[in-house]
């Protein structure tokens, strides 16, 4: 008698077998797994928005808007460069730092401290992605950035600027919907009823990704 | 459904690995906070090697400290840390390629609109 084995099985049903076979290669729960390989991928559409942006910025022969000026805030009187975006980062860094507890706290089965350090982060996405609105709107009705050009100088600099931001900005979003259902479900017990928390952990590892984009956007876009 | 008993046997047991003190977040929280403030001041110095060797290093030290202790890749398996860090790796070449090219195109249209 030989074993049965998943080769012996064609066409769909033997994809299905060798896809389904008892092997497991990383020790961390499925969803966790998904979830990073998922960040991969995502990492490398954001490589290509930015290297795509280091390529126009390379080959333009018209000046690139300073972004310290283009992005400085009135305050008083004066301009302070970067204001906006000073504080849009550190909005994001405490949303990461309060996710962080967050997943701590989760593991620790406080289901009240969770949910509130997970409704604080989403909050603060909002925040965050309010300051961005803000930012846009700045641009385009008051100094007149389109993606096909703007007065400041290389045409590039609009296009890549709503290509970069507007998909992260979109993360976020997308971010803010996906803490507020979890910590629902937080909330409700959901995830006592469940036996475990992971599913806190792998939202947090989205959330501290898009914080990690922002870090890269930052350098590239802003400072520059 | 057996296979999530097994799934949930082997989550109880991670779920008492994940534990750490408070006090490691905090402190990368702060340092995160020291990062970007440093950051932001290094856009008060000029276009030049010592601005952007400084916007790099605090870029770079900012994704190790997310990426190592709030997205916990410091405590996984080896076979995660390089499934997940080595494929973007080959990003180099991307950006190698890609800045030749965008190199040669100013040089080209320098060469054919600029008299």
């Amino acid at each position: 008698m030989t074993q049965p084995s998943a080769n012996a099985l064609e066409g769909l049903s033997g994809v299905s077998a060798d896809w389904s076979a008892d092997k497991q290669s990383f020790a961390v729960p499925w969803g966790k797994a998904m979830m990073w390989i998922f960040l991969l991928s995502d990492t490398f559409i954001f490589s290509c928005f930015l290297v795509g942006y280091m390529n126009v910025r390379m080959s333009t022969t018209e000046m690139w808007p300073n972004p310290s000026e283009v992005f400085a805030l009135d305050v008083g009187g004066k301009s302070i460069p970067l204001l906006l975006i000073a504080i849009m980062t550190f909005v994001l860094i405490t949303s990461s730092g309060t996710m962080a507890l967050a997943v701590n706290y989760g593991y620790r089965r406080n289901r009240k401290v969770t949910a509130l350090l997970m409704f604080a982060t989403a909050a603060l996405g909002v925040c965050f992605v309010s300051m961005q609105a803000f930012e846009w709107t700045k641009l385009i009705v008051h100094e007149g950035v389109r993606p096909w050009g703007n007065p400041m100088g290389a045409a590039q600099f609009g296009s890549a600027f709503f290509m970069i931001t507007g998909f992260h900005g979109l993360h976020v979003s997308c971010g803010v919907i996906y803490l507020s259902v979890v910590a629902t479900r937080v909330l409700n017990g959901f995830y006592d009823r469940k036996g475990t928390y992971e599913t806190v952990e792998i939202a947090g590892l989205y959330w501290h990704f898009v914080d990690l984009v922002w870090v890269f956007i930052f350098a590239f876009f802003y400072l520059w | 459904m057996d296979h999530n008993t097994n799934q949930s046997a082997t989550n109880a047991g991670h779920a008492e690995g994940v534990q750490h003190p408070l006090t490691i977040y905090l402190w990368i929280w702060i340092s995160l906070f020291v990062l970007s403030t440093g950051s932001y001041f290094t856009d008060f110095l000029d276009r030049g090697m010592l601005r952007w060797t400084l916007i790099v290093t605090f870029m770079l030290l900012k994704a190790g400290f997310i990426v190592a202790i709030f997205m916990h890749m410091a405590w996984e398996r080896l076979a995660l840390k390089l499934a997940i860090l080595l494929p973007p790796v080959a990003l180099l070449v991307l950006i190698g390629l890609m800045s030749i090219e965008g190199n040669y195109t100013f040089i080209t249209r320098l060469a054919a609109f600029v008299h």
